[in-house]
């Protein structure tokens, strides 16, 4: 199986495509493996690709339940940044944004990482004071940060309503330019790809129904496809994080929403960087097709039904048209939701279960695309050593227990 | 849009209502010492079930609270139970 490069396209596009083999095997799971990762979405395949490359651990199982990033790697609006408060924070999120600079070339995948740059909104003298600590935070944690006057917003995004009957008018933003967005599926697909060349078996369509127990540790998972052994075990399922905590035994401080998001029919390009914009909670950003990727705020009731309701839509468009009434006829052409996995400060949780052979990697809620890398990279090593990476440590859950909790809900705007 | 049936004020629109807590979690007894596991447990620790819920929720507009059974899957409304003992 050959490595994807310019030569090859211009090869393939010559004889008709005819030369591209599958991308990733679909194997039978075997009777025991030295990992098994239950969640096929971005957390747990890079976690799968990073056991083989940073700790030489091939003999690895992605445990599926539907198709490879169905969840919500393959629902959400593709953001990336680390443009965090605490120090924790941006060290976890800039590391995924290093890691993801490289990402391309590293796993020979183009995952599109655009650096586009996101600007988050001011609308208020007040906002401007602390986004202005914002900034200041991001500066001190080594994270790349520009504030920007209204007028250097209109330079860069002349789409946005500056008229002088603004609702909400913009005062300026802060901008972090090395952020952006990716290709969703190029993000799961090529982490796939690449620990599946590297030995990794990616089981799809594939449940994990319950936990096999012997002395109080886990030793393999009992799945639709029958019972498969592990020496150890990392769970990254997201919003049913808390569905496989009750079936091994732990508890979680997880509660599940519904998160949507919308894409409008394909336009000229309007904007080349992300808008965010707290007051309205809304954010944007037009994809290479065209389409404009809306994103806003948590359906407020706790849900497992991957759908939206009618008025988190009605708040989040409404906001869009008032940030660019330009757009007011704008069609939709789709809308959808994913359940994501929220926590009580709004940090992911990494690290032991609580039970013994079970690391969890979830809790990213509206936010853990970004972090798929990064989230990845700890797992594994995790998994590979017993122990914390440096970065890791904060997210242990016991900070639930200690009280030092890294909120970042009121740092950062909008959920997103 | 879905509407949701107040004890109170009957059918109204989803906007109306607030979720507050999951149902039936108990205050450990703060006058005596309590350890930090089952204290984070109490703040923090959610059941997050997956199919029928039991579930604190306020109607704003009347401002009572009341407990919601509902399927957390498909959002059907199972029921909805005054709080108070003694509704009229
Ligand atoms: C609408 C929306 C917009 C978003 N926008 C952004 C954004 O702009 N930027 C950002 O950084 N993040 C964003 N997010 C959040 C981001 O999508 C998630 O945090 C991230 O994708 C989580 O990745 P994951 O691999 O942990 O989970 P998922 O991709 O959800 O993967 C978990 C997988 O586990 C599988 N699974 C579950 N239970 C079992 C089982 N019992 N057995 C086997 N498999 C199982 C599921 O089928 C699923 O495929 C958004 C989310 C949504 C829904
Ligand atoms: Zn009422």
């Amino acid at each position: 199986m050959g490595a994807y490069s310019a030569w090859s396209v211009f090869r393939e596009g010559l004889r008709g495509g005819t030369g591209w083999k599958q991308a990733w095997r679909t194997p039978t799971p075997k009777k025991h493996y030295d990992v098994v990762i239950i969640g096929g979405g971005g957390h747990g395949l890079a976690t799968a690709y990073y056991l083989t490359k940073n700790h030489n651990i091939t003999n690895v199982a992605v445990i599926e339940k539907g198709w490879l990033g169905g969840g919500n790697t393959g629902r959400n609006t593709t953001v990336i940044r680390s443009n965090y408060f605490y120090p924790e924070s941006a060290a976890l999120y800039d590391l995924s944004v290093r890691l993801y600079e490289g990402l391309s070339r590293d796993l020979n995948y183009n995952v599109m990482f655009s650096q586009r740059g996101i600007a988050l909104l001011g609308h208020s003298e007040h906002d401007m004071e602390i986004l202005t600590r914002q900034y200041n935070a991001m500066r001190l944690n080594g994270i790349d940060a520009e504030l920007l006057s209204a007028k250097q917003v209109q330079e860069r995004a002349p789409i946005l309503n500056f008229s002088e009957n603004a609702r909400h008018p913009i005062h300026g933003a802060v901008n972090q330019p090395r952020a952006g967005t990716g290709r969703h599926d190029a993000v799961a697909w090529g982490f796939a790809r690449a620990a599946d060349r590297a030995g990794v078996d990616i089981i799809q369509n594939c449940e994990v129904q319950d936990f096999i127990m012997e002395g109080g540790r886990c030793i393999g998972v009992a799945t639709s496809k029958g019972d498969i052994k592990a020496g150890v075990v990392g769970a990254a399922v997201a919003g049913h994080s808390s569905v496989l905590a009750a079936k091994a035994g732990y508890d979680l401080p997880i509660t599940s929403y519904c998160l949507q998001a919308f894409v409008s029919e394909p336009l000229k390009p309007i904007l080349d960087t992300v808008v965010t914009s707290p007051a309205f909670g809304t954010y944007v950003s037009q994809s290479d097709k065209g389409g404009l990727v809306i994103g806003g705020g948590l359906d407020r009731v706790p849900s497992y039904g991957q759908r939206g309701n009618m008025p988190v839509q009605e708040t989040v468009l409404a906001g869009l048209v008032e940030m660019m009434p330009a757009l007011a006829k704008v069609k939709l052409l789709r809308h959808w939701g994913g359940i994501v996995d929220v926590t009580p400060d709004s940090s992911p949780i990494i690290g032991p279960s609580g039970v013994d052979g079970i690391f969890v990697n979830c809790g990213w809620g509206t936010g853990g695309f970004k972090a798929i890398p990064a989230g990845g990279y700890l797992l594994a090593h995790l998994l590979a050593t017993g122990e914390h990476h440096e970065i890791s440590k904060p997210f242990d859950r016991s900070r639930f227990e200690t009280g030092r909790l890294v909120d970042e809900s009121a740092a950062s705007g909008i959920p997103h | 849009m879905q509407v949701f049936p107040c004890p109170f004020c009957g059918p109204r629109n989803e906007t109306e209502f607030h979720f507050a807590a999951e149902a039936g979690k108990v205050r450990p007894d703060t006058t005596q010492q309590i350890g930090d596991a089952d204290w984070a447990t109490y703040l923090h620790a959610q059941r997050n079930e997956k199919g029928t819920v039991r579930e604190v929720w306020m109607h704003m507009t009347c401002a009572e609270l009341f407990i919601l059974e509902r399927d957390s899957v498909t959002m059907d409304v199972l029921g909805s139970t005054a709080l108070r003992k003694d509704a009229t």
